[in-house]
């Protein structure tokens, strides 16, 4: 059983400090010794940064002995996504191709993190390139599942998932394309944010599908998830899709949590078949809690989201085509000569057939094939038109109701190795996540209970307009003080 | 390989169909997606950030000078300027390319539907002919960086032992100018080619957008050429001859590509779709890589870039900023100036029109900066092989020296030690005037003494004067002249002669 000060809330860390009854050097540290006792099982970092986690601590709490006034979350620590550009840190992006390589620069939420003095204790792992739902196809074997080791975290945030519900870190940054951050939280029992596209910076994150990407905040409880998400959201000149427009008022409303009279629409076509019992119920029960706690329920009909999958997986392989060209083995990252005297164009393709795994591969070919000269029609082009039809989905239900939910993920956890085989039915597990990115609209899984018939966590998806991220925190936080939200007591 | 035909008797049976791009490098203070410097000629890798080394994780942000410009050039060639418009990417690899994917435009250019007229000046130096050129579009895109092969004996990759990759020059804006199909008179097509890149040139240099250096690479052609049988309307296979870089080698590549083309046309055989190399040598092609238009770039819209959307009042603004098309430049100036067409050519073939122009307006006469600058300025940029401009003598100064003959200090002899001096960077005209001693005398006494003793020394043509040969006295003015090396005020030794010998 743990009792110490990892399994505190970030928020009331912060008070702690405030309080004068512990130090950032303190609780950094016993998250590192909880690192140091379970990461072995969980494999959830892929590089601990000891030295600079301590430094930062020790500055932040000089800073505070001081008496200077600091930003509400310095000092306490964070862990961050492996496909994060940390200046002076490894960062990977979970794939042998950039093994060893240290980025020059900081992407702007590791900035912003800096500038906020949070220590940052290390980068988690991920799926290769944040492409799956598992976190097996990590180049550096996959992270595990807190309460069940045997099961997957889910993915691609899979790391970041499963050190903020192993109590490794009170916070993490992940990135969402397709539901990367919301599945693994949801998979783990952990409140996972992807924002509104354009409402975080990517400016220094290894882009997967560039119109798809969004970093976003990973915590124990949704208060947490704000003032992450305040933290790091924000107008960036670096990032040209990045939104000139102020922060949406998201701590505000985690702490308001009221959805008296609030308009819920339950989507139709995320529910049902093809959702686990346990996770359809788990759902039902919380939808009757918000109901009970006066929110208007209402069914609505988004048709086009059927095709949300199939469209996914030809825009964002499209873009990972283009996107993952420059792991070219010139200027960084993995050589593989394969003769002497090899060409440029030898070394090339020797480097990416042994840098890159199955997935990716899979995913630059489907690409690649896609964009293709008399195909771009039938299958970009079309696709883009169906991005357009879900976003009109969205739009005509954000007439009706001010949120819509709906699972987060059709499953609990599954064993690792249960679907490596089968990529199409892992592919399906991002059917209720997907919509949102491909609309550039916010979405936030919330862990609900645990699911009758798996005995794991189970999460719950709110989703709103683009912007209008501070409804999510509004509801998820009223929903979070109905549900008993699961206790991890002892990784298994 | 197939016998080159020779050109005019090419021309007996095809009729060419050109088509010329032509990349212009802008002159921004940075780059087109980061803010890099631009300076030419920098170390290798000095120039370079995260952007536009292709770091993992790094995005670009729009150069809104480089929009300004595309627009502004898309409005000189007399385009449509679109409403909304994307950049696209443009996927191959190749080393020297850091995303392995070109930042540029694709379906939806910035500029589109513009043409220029110009005149092709006729061979015997008459009124020439003018040519509308159509422009296809200009678009917006980023350069590539440079591979510089080692090992090889031609400085080409085969035979290479390894390359060296220098990205200064990666993400440097660029203007991509395609013409529609040009189709004029055969034997015009090689002239043509090279007035359109000329005029692009001078376009270029009057938007004051560009450095427009063809032997910098800031101005670079490449010319697509295609043949059809005389009176035929199907099409030829076309190559691509690329990065000519010169105006004359614009000309000659035309020149050679319809021999070749004729060559391999008469002997029954296939034009192969390639792209060629120029030979400043012996004005010759070779074949490059081989291309066809199943050549799959997998285009798409660049997600990281969010759409261009100049409002029309920017627009308006712009085209309002437009200086005068060089044409009707040269024609106001000629008539201001009072040049013959040759003059005209003359000064311009030179590269001296703005230097003309610029010391006419430092106050001198038309035909006394025309008689500088062709004259004795024109010759020492020959004699070196300095460009004009490049020779070391401001406009200012040329014109400051002709307000020194003017105020009779020097004469025209002593002027061309005057520039002698400016040129050998003794000083200003004036501090070489001093330097040199070169002033004229004058002073009655000096030159009083002088003409007495040319009077002494010439008694018959003393003795002509007296009787009324007035003309006879040049060659008293020249004794003087010679007495006083040169430094005499001629008009003073003129009056002085006519005095004492009437």
């Amino acid at each position: 059983m743990t009792t110490d000060v990892t399994t505190a809330s970030a928020a009331s860390i912060a008070e702690a400090f405030a309080d004068g009854d512990t130090t950032s050097v303190e609780v950094t540290q016993a998250h590192l010794e909880r690192i140091a006792s379970v990461d072995e099982r969980l494999n959830a970092f892929l590089h601990v940064d000891a030295e600079g986690a301590l430094a930062t601590a020790a500055e932040v709490d000089a800073r505070r002995a001081a008496g200077e006034e600091l930003p509400a979350l310095a000092g306490v620590p964070i862990a961050v996504k492996d496909l994060i550009n940390t200046a002076g840190q490894p960062t990977t992006a979970g794939s042998k191709m950039l093994e060893g390589w240290i980025p020059p620069y900081d992407a702007t939420v590791v900035t912003r993190l800096r500038a906020a003095g949070l220590p940052i204790l290390g980068k988690t792992n991920l799926d290769e390139f944040a492409m799956g739902s598992s976190n097996e196809h990590s180049a550096y074997g996959p992270a595990r599942n807190p309460w069940d080791t045997s099961r997957i975290p889910g993915g691609s945030s899979g790391g970041s998932a499963a050190a903020v519900a192993g109590y490794e870190a009170p916070l993490a940054l992940g990135t969402d394309t397709g539901g990367s951050i919301r599945q693994p939280g949801a998979m783990t029992g952990i409140v996972g944010v992807k924002p509104t596209y354009g409402g975080v910076s990517r400016y220094g994150v290894i882009a997967m599908a560039s119109s798809l990407d969004q970093v976003g905040p990973m915590a124990r409880t949704v208060l947490d998830a704000a003032l992450l998400h305040e933290i790091v959201a924000g107008h960036d000149p670096m990032d040209s899709t990045s939104i000139e427009r102020p922060v949406p008022p998201v701590v505000e409303a985690a702490r308001r949590g009221d959805v008296t009279g609030l308009r819920i629409g339950v989507v139709r076509e995320l529910g049902g078949e093809g959702f686990q019992p346990g996770v359809q119920s788990a759902f039902d029960r919380a939808v009757e809690q918000l109901a009970q706690s006066g929110a208007e329920i209402v069914e609505v009909g988004c048709p086009s989201f059927a095709h949300g999958i199939a469209a996914y997986y030809l825009v964002m392989p499209s873009e990972v085509s283009s996107n993952l060209a420059r792991f070219d083995a010139m200027r960084y990252g993995l050589r593989t000569v394969p003769h002497q005297g090899a060409s440029a164009e030898q070394v090339m393709a020797a480097s990416r057939d042994a840098g890159f795994g199955d997935e990716v591969k899979r995913r630059i070919i489907l690409g690649t094939y896609a964009l293709s000269s008399g195909y771009y029609d039938a299958y970009y082009g079309s696709a883009q038109k169906v991005r357009t039809l879900i976003a009109r989905d969205f739009e005509a239900a954000f007439e009706q109701v001010d949120v819509l939910v709906s699972p987060t993920a059709p499953t609990t956890a599954w064993k690792l190795g249960e679907k490596s085989d089968d990529p199409l039915s892992m592919y399906l597990e991002d059917i209720a996540t997907i919509p949102a990115n491909l609309a550039g609209v916010p979405g936030l899984s919330l862990p609900v209970g645990l699911a009758e018939d798996s005995g794991l966590p189970v999460g719950v998806q709110f989703l709103a307009p683009a912007m209008a991220d501070d409804r999510l925190y509004n509801a998820a936080a009223a929903l979070e003080r109905l549900v008993d939200t699961p206790k991890l007591e002892e990784v298994r | 390989m197939t016998a080159l035909v020779a050109f005019e008797d090419a021309l007996t049976r095809y009729d060419p169909v050109m088509g010329l791009e032509v990349h212009v490098e802008l002159n921004t203070a940075t780059k087109m997606f980061c803010s890099c410097a631009t300076t030419f000629g920098a170390e290798p890798n000095t120039q370079v950030c995260p952007v536009c080394l292709g770091l993992p994780g790094a995005l670009p942000v729009v150069n809104a000078k480089g929009v300004e410009s595309a627009i502004r050039i898309g409005l000189a060639l007399n385009c449509e300027i679109a409403e909304w418009c994307r950049f696209a990417r443009k996927n191959y690899f190749y080393p020297d390319m850091p995303k392995n994917f070109q930042t540029s435009q694709y379906d939806e250019p910035i500029a589109f539907d513009g043409y220029v007229d110009l005149t092709v000046p006729a061979e015997d130096g008459g009124e020439g002919e003018t040519y509308r050129i159509e422009i296809e579009r200009a678009h917006m895109e980023e350069d590539t960086g440079k591979s510089l092969h080692v090992g090889g004996a031609t400085g080409r990759i085969h035979g290479a032992s390894h390359s060296l990759l220098d990205y200064n020059r990666a993400g440097i804006p660029l203007i991509e100018i395609v013409t529609k199909t040009i189709e004029v008179p055969g034997e015009k097509a090689p002239a043509v080619a090279r007035a359109y890149v000329n005029y692009l040139r001078d376009l270029m240099v009057a938007l004051d957008v560009s450095d427009a250096r063809m032997d910098q690479g800031s101005l670079r052609a490449d010319v697509n050429l295609s043949l059809k049988p005389r009176g035929s309307d199907v099409l030829g296979t076309r190559s691509e001859t690329k990065n000519v870089n010169s105006f004359r080698s614009v000309e000659r590549a035309v020149r050679y590509e319809i021999g070749r083309h004729a060559g391999i046309l008469d002997a029954g055989e296939k034009v192969v779709q390639e792209t060629r190399h120029f030979h400043e040598a012996d004005g010759s092609t070779s074949a490059g890589r081989e291309k066809s238009d199943a050549e799959d770039y997998r285009y798409f819209p660049e997600p990281d870039l969010a759409p261009v959307a100049p409002s029309r009042e920017w627009v308006e603004e712009l085209r309002r900023t437009l200086p005068e098309p060089p044409a009707e430049r040269r024609k106001r100036l000629q008539a201001e100036w009072g040049f013959s067409d040759l003059d005209m050519r003359d000064t311009v073939g030179a590269g001296a029109l703005d230097l003309v122009a610029a010391t006419i307006a430092a106050g001198t006469t038309p035909a006394a900066a025309k008689k500088w600058w062709l004259g004795e300025l024109a010759r020492r940029s020959n004699e070196t092989g300095t460009e004009i401009a490049e020779l070391g003598i401001t406009p200012q100064q040329v014109a400051e020296i002709q307000g020194l003959i003017d105020a009779g200090r020097i004469n025209d002899k002593l002027a061309r030690s005057v520039f002698d001096g400016v040129l050998a960077g003794e000083g200003t005209p004036e501090e070489v005037v001093v330097s040199r001693g070169l002033e004229v005398v004058s002073d009655d006494g000096a030159l009083s003494e002088a003409v007495d003793q040319a009077i002494a020394d010439n008694p018959d043509v003393a003795d002509k004067i007296r009787g009324g040969k007035v003309q006879a006295a040049g060659a008293l003015i020249g004794a003087v002249m010679k007495q006083m090396r040169g430094q005499a005020d001629a008009a003073r030794v003129r009056e002085l002669i006519l005095e004492k010998l009437s």
